[in-house]
């Protein structure tokens, strides 16, 4: 049985299963997201209007046996941009929905009432029930009360009070292997699920598999990619430290976003660091290595206790922790656990809200540091949808309104994410340049530009940055399609068996005969498409831009300031 | 002349995280690195003062530099 595209319309409670169309056919994740949302929704839309769509789509490989391959792409039209966006998380849900037949999900139209509801998804369609005994609690009770009714062994999708409130900083979580939470973060779409009134989704693929076209060739490709990703270095200090080791090497190179955005290295740097991460996990008995998706062989996260040896958080990664950490000068790793926890519980990003949190510490809401009050205001304030808590939830541009503040560290309404434009210039790119408002992983610079993969670009020069951003740019468009996991990146640039193995994998997976090039157009086809959606939206090159501040701000301690002049930002769309 | 020296992730492991050390003038940062024992084919980034370096870079007295095994997250 070939894939389709399942629709529940909640304007009408209807649900229907549907070819795939031709045009669509290639597509998967993020390329599958931003194809549909692209051909289905009204550029001009209202984002939390009937007319936007919420489409989940996992990647080409997702369901297979392929290591790595469990990301799941969530698409629509942004509350927080306004831009076309793609969302990506780990958890289980892409497998379980791709061993379906589900190609994408589309969830469109809403209700005119203000009833609540779930859906269950198995190869037989949807299923959409009212809902009301989880209307208005956190994840944590969503997966619990889920499991409860006697669903532990399905996928979950959910959305906690941030996105029932709709709120522009709310996310989507989806269940781990061991009932915790991976979150696609950003953009604001766990508010498109709110608009839907859809609080919970369930994935049940009964005893359904992928099919394959070549399983021996597809099973002797993965062998070579699995192998490339574990013979990779990189992986070795992502399994034991997370991707939390960046936390010293950026502040080592001054990158390090410090107290919004004033300085470039944090005097805690250590404290909440990998290094201590670790030795705190193991002195409290956690777990070091964790995946968040069967058939992982990274394990980049982790189970980090608190103090008592309890469970406190999981995914606890690199950029949230800097968010709560150095920007906002927070050197407490367990205030930082407890505020990831409690927005992972709210259903809220962990970077939006953070970055917003830093704008309101300089606009006096609460002294730099001051790492408890940041958790009274998430649980008292945001959780519960206080006038306070809705400007927090409405993310780092919404507060530098409401409190006067002229450091506002995003692009397109979107925070920027832990590493200084001016410092590391070749993310100043990508931030500018991505058509879903400042993400690192749209085009991940950082690589080349510090840790020395994929060669060598000096951070603080202009040289070959647009070069550099727009090269990565087409590879993550391309490889956010496959529901491979962002990390493989590392061993694909430096390790010229492991893309070729993917593609080989694709081939046998759909009987197909891609080459390098195709997948490179695939890369650029999306951005292109993407675009597009921009700016029949309303957008031009003038959103292209950096916060004037980096321009006339200089940050210690290379004293650099963001210098590319608008022709030279915009030379990254001559492909 | 003195040189700061900072080790990161599992290079601490049975060294330390910050030591100030003694060297000859003219001592290269692969030399450091030799001297700690360190293999350098693990070494991915090192930086003095913030900036990156190469293996064959001269120190200066008063020199911060920094060692670090090939990493990556994001």
């Amino acid at each position: 049985m070939s894939d389709k595209i399942f629709r529940v319309n909640m304007s009408t409670l209807t649900t229907s299963i549907e070819e795939v169309p031709a045009d669509w056919a290639g597509h998967g994740g993020r390329g599958l997201t931003s194809t549909i949302v692209a051909a289905e929704v009204p550029p001009t839309c209202h984002p939390l209007g009937p007319n936007n769509k919420l489409v989940i789509a996992p990647g080409l490989l997702s369901g297979t046996p392929a290591a790595n391959s469990g990301r799941m792409s969530f698409g629509a039209k942004s509350p927080l941009t306004g831009t076309i966006k793609e969302s990506n998380s780990g958890g289980t849900a892409a497998q379980l929905l791709a061993r379906c037949g589900c190609k994408a999900l589309i969830l469109e139209g809403q209700p005119t009432d203000d009833k609540w509801y779930s859906l269950a998804l198995s190869p037989e369609g949807v299923t959409i029930t009212a809902e009301t005994e989880l209307i208005g609690k956190g994840n944590f009770d969503v997966v619990a009360t889920v499991a409860a009714r006697g669903a532990d062994k399905l996928g979950v999708i959910t959305i906690g009070s941030a996105g029932e409130m709709k709120m522009a900083a709310a996310n989507i979580s989806v269940k781990d292997p061991d009932g915790h939470l991976r979150s696609a973060g950003r953009g604001g779409l766990g508010a498109v699920m709110g608009s839907k009134q859809v609080k919970f989704i369930t994935i049940d693929p009964k005893d359904r598999k992928v099919s394959i076209a070549d399983p021996e060739k597809f099973k002797a490709a993965n062998k070579v990619f699995a192998k490339a990703l574990v013979d990779n270095p990189i992986s070795q200090g992502l399994g034991q430290y997370g991707t939390n080791v960046l936390v010293n090497i950026i502040n080592e190179s001054g990158g390090l976003p410090t107290r919004n955005f004033t300085a470039g290295q944090f005097a805690g740097h250590d404290k909440i660091s990998g290094e201590t991460m670790y030795d705190k996990i193991m002195e409290r008995g956690g777990k070091p290595k964790h995946g968040c998706h069967p058939g992982c062989v990274i394990q980049c996260s982790q189970i980090y206790n608190d103090i008592n040896k309890g469970y406190k958080t999981s995914g606890f990664e690199y950029e949230s922790i800097w968010a709560m950490g150095a920007d906002c000068c927070v050197d407490d790793l367990d205030h930082i656990a407890e505020a990831d926890s409690l927005m992972d519980d709210i259903g809220i990003d962990t970077i939006e809200t953070s970055v917003a949190m830093g704008v309101a510490m300089e606009g006096g809401l609460l002294p730099f540091g001051d790492g408890a009050g940041i958790c009274r205001i998430l649980k008292d304030e945001v959780g519960k949808g206080t006038g306070l808590g809705r400007i927090i939830g409405g993310g780092a541009g919404a507060v530098g309104k409401a409190f006067g503040v002229s450091r506002v560290p995003v692009v397109k309404n979107q925070a920027i994410p832990a590493y200084d434009p001016r410092s590391i210039k070749g993310m100043g790119i990508t931030y500018a340049t991505s058509t879903m408002g400042a993400d690192h992983t749209m085009g991940y610079s950082v690589a080349t530009n510090i840790l020395k993969v994929g060669g060598s670009v000096d951070p603080l020069s202009k040289e070959g940055q647009v070069e550099l951003s727009r090269n990565l740019q087409i590879a993550t468009a391309a490889i956010d399609s496959t529901g491979m996991c962002l990390f493989i990146a590392f061993a694909a640039l430096d390790d010229t068996t492991c893309l070729p193995a993917l593609i080989d994998m694709l081939n046998a997976r759909f009987g197909i005969a891609l080459t390098g090039d195709d997948v490179v157009n695939l890369g650029k086809h999306i951005l292109k498409t993407e675009k597009a959606f921009n700016e029949a939206a309303g957008f031009t090159k003038a959103d292209d831009r950096l916060p004037e501040f980096f321009e006339y701000e200089p940050l210690p301690p290379h004293n650099v300031v963001w210098d590319f002049a608008g022709e030279e930002i915009d030379s990254f769309w001559n492909f | 002349m003195k040189i700061t020296v900072r080790l990161f992730a599992f290079f601490r492991e049975g060294r330390f995280i910050e030591e100030m050390k003694e060297y000859p003038d003219e001592t290269t940062v692969a030399e450091v690195i030799d001297d700690l024992k360190i293999d350098i084919n693990a070494v991915g980034v090192t930086m003095i003062s913030s900036r990156h370096c190469n293996f064959d870079t001269k120190l200066k007295d008063g020199d911060q530099l920094g060692i670090f095994p090939m990493i990556g997250g994001g």
